[in-house]
């Protein structure tokens, strides 16, 4: 039944029609009247974000923590364009987000009036769809097929810009009204003859080799991954994204390929007869040199977006389809098999490339903190992280035990995910665990955010591998840039603990390895938020690495080799 | 698949949803990887709400193939064809004003007879002709009346269908037929297809 509403309030009650329950935003002038309905839908918690960027980053860690449809609010011009790099973040790595902007009113728009940017002409490349909302009676519709949009086929950011006098304007809404998509197109259940083509290779294989990618994850097939992988009896490479799709304390657990990923991944996937790819799109941090790669196999590529389909990497046979329903398909048509010979060859290639090595040192490296995080938490932790060396420490060194437990920007590399994603993370799992593994330099790309985890009570607990060191930028310089080191150095780092205290946060900082311990425990045991200030070597290289665009044939695997 | 590395010019029709921004969604696409869209003709279908555009872009095959994958996904275009070699006709148009004083107008009046274009606009010193087919015959025409003075060339860029009798199995062009959700299937009409 059709309801008389004003603007604003066509946004809330489709808001709650979808499910939503949390909102992350900042108010500003024009989307003052959405703010100003707010108090009428007690049910629609929002959270005040201290930066747009973070409110996206929040919208996003909270999305990808639970699989819902994060929500961000920003208002007009600067509000709208810092959502950007969160949105760009989520479209990369394929998140399901619904980002509300308000825009000038209507006749002040392609003006230049105070507050105004063309927020929809700026995220069209950065989102998977947007909007620009002329009047209330379409408000309702649009936010229906924007969540719709969001949630379904491969997942992704949708922005909706709504004028200031459009939040006002009365209009009807409702809320059974059909939606109207004509162009746009989910696959349906995979065909059966590209199945049947899948299955054959995969039966006919002796060194076949899974790569799980974030798609794993999107379509929650944890179980229907295990299920394969166990019965015909498969080494499984998560992508970077895929981290958690799988236990990494299985047996056929096989790490993570490429750029700094585990050499035995990187091995395994080059020896293979037979890729198995279920959703990564064969990323450049995985591929490298796509002429060198993987040369002897065949290649499998399951996905949900045809378009990635023979995007950088040509395939012997591919799967169109959601995975978890893929999985289902597919395991009634696999062979059991024991590949006993090449699962003692992973055996080996792990015990002689194992990739792992910290440093010996009496210092305490970035390495240290992550092995005793995860072996303090159990790899039961929620984790997330920045981008450069503490991320790929983080993703080689903890040992992930529970489903979907890493959220990390693998596509968009976006410093500074860090910190709000771990809010939205806590938001959405309120009883679990979670560790902001950070970079000292992202950490302080979106470190306002901290006052948002005080603020509501989230407890947090930040771990900053702090060497006042741009990390990865130190070692690029060093290898390819011949030492010439520019801007890598921090040398005005606020004192973390001391910033812990001015939030009203718990401060411990971490010098030596035998403190590790203690620490990760007594910020565990804290009821609220902490950050735990790990000062660690200052200049440390991180391994194994691939150098971009190249393969395995100039894999480092430590140094001074 | 063929693969060719070589820049050729490729047809792309598209049945797209009537909104704004469609278009500078699709030529976005193109923009990102630094194609010139070489012509572009865009108008009203035979569906009311949906559009149909025809657009020739420059690009290794590959590439443009995969720019149309990426076509097909964005959220107002309802159906990308990639017609290059398809059994299609196509036409342009293309309205010339060249100038045609009394001393040479007899000379243009007897291109236009033999190229078949038609004059519709008649100056003291110029005429204005229309003529409809392939690019190189209008290329053709075009070269010709350059001597005499060419005041103005306005071309639509090319308009392209599949024929109206494929034989079975022959390459329409689609991407994606396997989506499930609505597509429009559109009717093949059996009328005239006549060559270019």
């Amino acid at each position: 039944m059709s309801k008389h509403l004003s603007g604003s309030q066509i946004v809330c009650e489709a808001l709650i029609k979808e499910g939503v329950d949390v909102v992350f935003g900042i108010p500003g002038g024009a989307i003052l009247p959405l703010y100003g309905v707010l108090s009428q839908y007690p049910d629609l918690r929002h959270i005040l974000s201290r930066h747009e960027q973070g409110a996206a980053h929040s919208a996003d860690g909270y999305a990808r923590s639970t699989g819902r449809v994060g929500v961000a609010f920003a208002t007009s011009g600067p509000g709208a364009t810092n959502l950007v790099t969160g949105l760009a973040t989520a479209m990369m790595d394929s998140v399901p987000m619904v980002a509300i902007t308000g825009q000038v009113g209507r006749a002040a728009i392609g003006t230049d009036a105070f507050q105004e940017a063309d927020i929809t002409g700026a995220s069209m490349p950065l989102t998977k769809h947007n909007y620009l909302v002329m009047r209330a009676d379409d408000l309702g519709a649009t936010l229906h097929e924007a969540f719709h949009i969001a949630r379904t086929g491969r997942p992704g950011p949708v922005l909706i810009d709504i004028p200031k006098d459009v939040f006002t304007e009365m209009g009807n809404y409702d809320p059974d009204a059909s939606l109207n998509l004509p162009g746009y197109k989910i696959p349906g259940k995979a065909k059966e003859h590209e199945v049947n083509a899948a299955a054959k290779l995969i039966n006919e294989s002796e060194r076949p080799v899974i790569l799980a990618g974030h798609g794993v994850i999107l379509s929650q097939a944890f179980d229907e991954l295990k299920q394969f992988a166990e019965k015909a009896q498969i080494p499984v490479v998560t992508t970077l994204l895929g981290i958690s799709s799988f236990p990494e304390d299985h047996v056929l657990s096989t790490g993570f390929p490429g750029m700094h990923g585990m050499a035995y991944a990187s091995l395994a996937v080059d020896q293979a007869d037979l890729i198995i790819n279920f959703g990564s799109r064969f990323d450049d941090r995985i591929v490298g040199d796509a002429k060198r790669f993987s040369r002897k196999s065949k290649k499998i590529h399951v996905d949900i977006d045809p378009a990635e389909i023979n995007k950088t990497i040509q395939v012997d046979a591919q799967v169109v389809g959601n995975i978890k329903d893929v999985f289902g398909q597919l395991l009634p048509k696999v062979k059991q098999n024991t590949h006993v010979e090449w699962l003692q060859h992973i055996e080996h290639l792990k015990a002689e490339h194992p990739s792992l090595r910290i440093p010996e040192s009496d210092r305490l490296m970035g390495q240290h903190v992550v092995k005793a995080l995860s072996d303090v938490t159990k790899g039961e932790a929620i984790i997330t992280t920045g981008v450069g060396q503490h991320q790929m420490w983080a993703a080689q060194h903890y040992q992930f035990k529970n489903a979907n437990s890493w959220l990390s920007s693998g596509g968009a590399g976006t410093m500074g995910y860090e910190v709000p994603s771990a809010i939205g993370a806590q938001v959405g799992n309120p009883d679990k665990l979670i560790w902001s593994i950070c970079g000292d330099g992202g950490f302080q790309m979106t470190m306002m955010e901290l006052a948002t985890a005080v603020e509501n009570n989230l407890p947090v607990k930040y771990a900053i591998l702090n060497n006042n060191h741009l990390g990865m930028i130190t070692q690029w310089q060093d290898f390819f840039y011949g030492g010439d080191f520019q801007a890598e150095t921090y040398t005005a780092n606020p004192d973390f603990v001391k910033l812990a205290e001015a939030y009203g946060m718990k401060g411990i900082r971490v010098t030596k390895q035998d403190e590790l311990e203690t620490a990760i425990a007594e910020a565990n045991a804290y009821d609220g938020p902490v950050i735990v200030d790990f000062v660690i070597e200052k200049v440390d290289d991180l391994y194994p690495m691939i150098p971009a665009g190249q393969s395995i044939e100039e894999l480092i695997e430590e140094p001074n080799q | 698949m063929t693969s060719t590395n070589r820049t050729q010019q490729r047809t792309i029709s598209a049945l797209v949803q009537d909104k704004p921004g469609v278009l500078a969604r699709i030529s976005g696409l193109f923009r990102r990887r630094g194609f010139n869209i070489a012509s572009l003709a865009v108008g009203r279908s035979e569906t009311s709400g949906l559009s149909r555009m025809t657009f020739v872009v420059e690009g290794p095959e590959e590439v443009v193939k995969h720019v149309a994958a990426q076509l097909d996904r964005l959220i107002d275009v309802v159906e990308v064809r990639d017609i290059t070699e398809s059994n299609i006709v196509w036409r342009e148009l293309a309205l010339i004003k060249v100038k045609a004083p009394a001393k040479t107008r007899g000379e243009v009046l007897e291109l236009t007879n033999v190229y078949r274009a038609n004059v519709i606009d008649i100056g003291v010193q110029s005429l204005t002709l229309e003529i409809s087919g392939g690019r190189q015959k209008i290329d053709s025409l075009i070269e010709l009346l350059r001597k005499f003075g060419l005041l103005e060339v306005i071309r639509t860029g090319r308009v392209a269908t599949l024929r109206g009798t494929l034989i079975e199995g022959e390459n329409d062009g689609l991407f994606q037929s396997d989506a499930s959700s609505p597509t429009y299937i559109l009717p093949v009409t059996s009328g005239e297809s006549g060559s270019v």
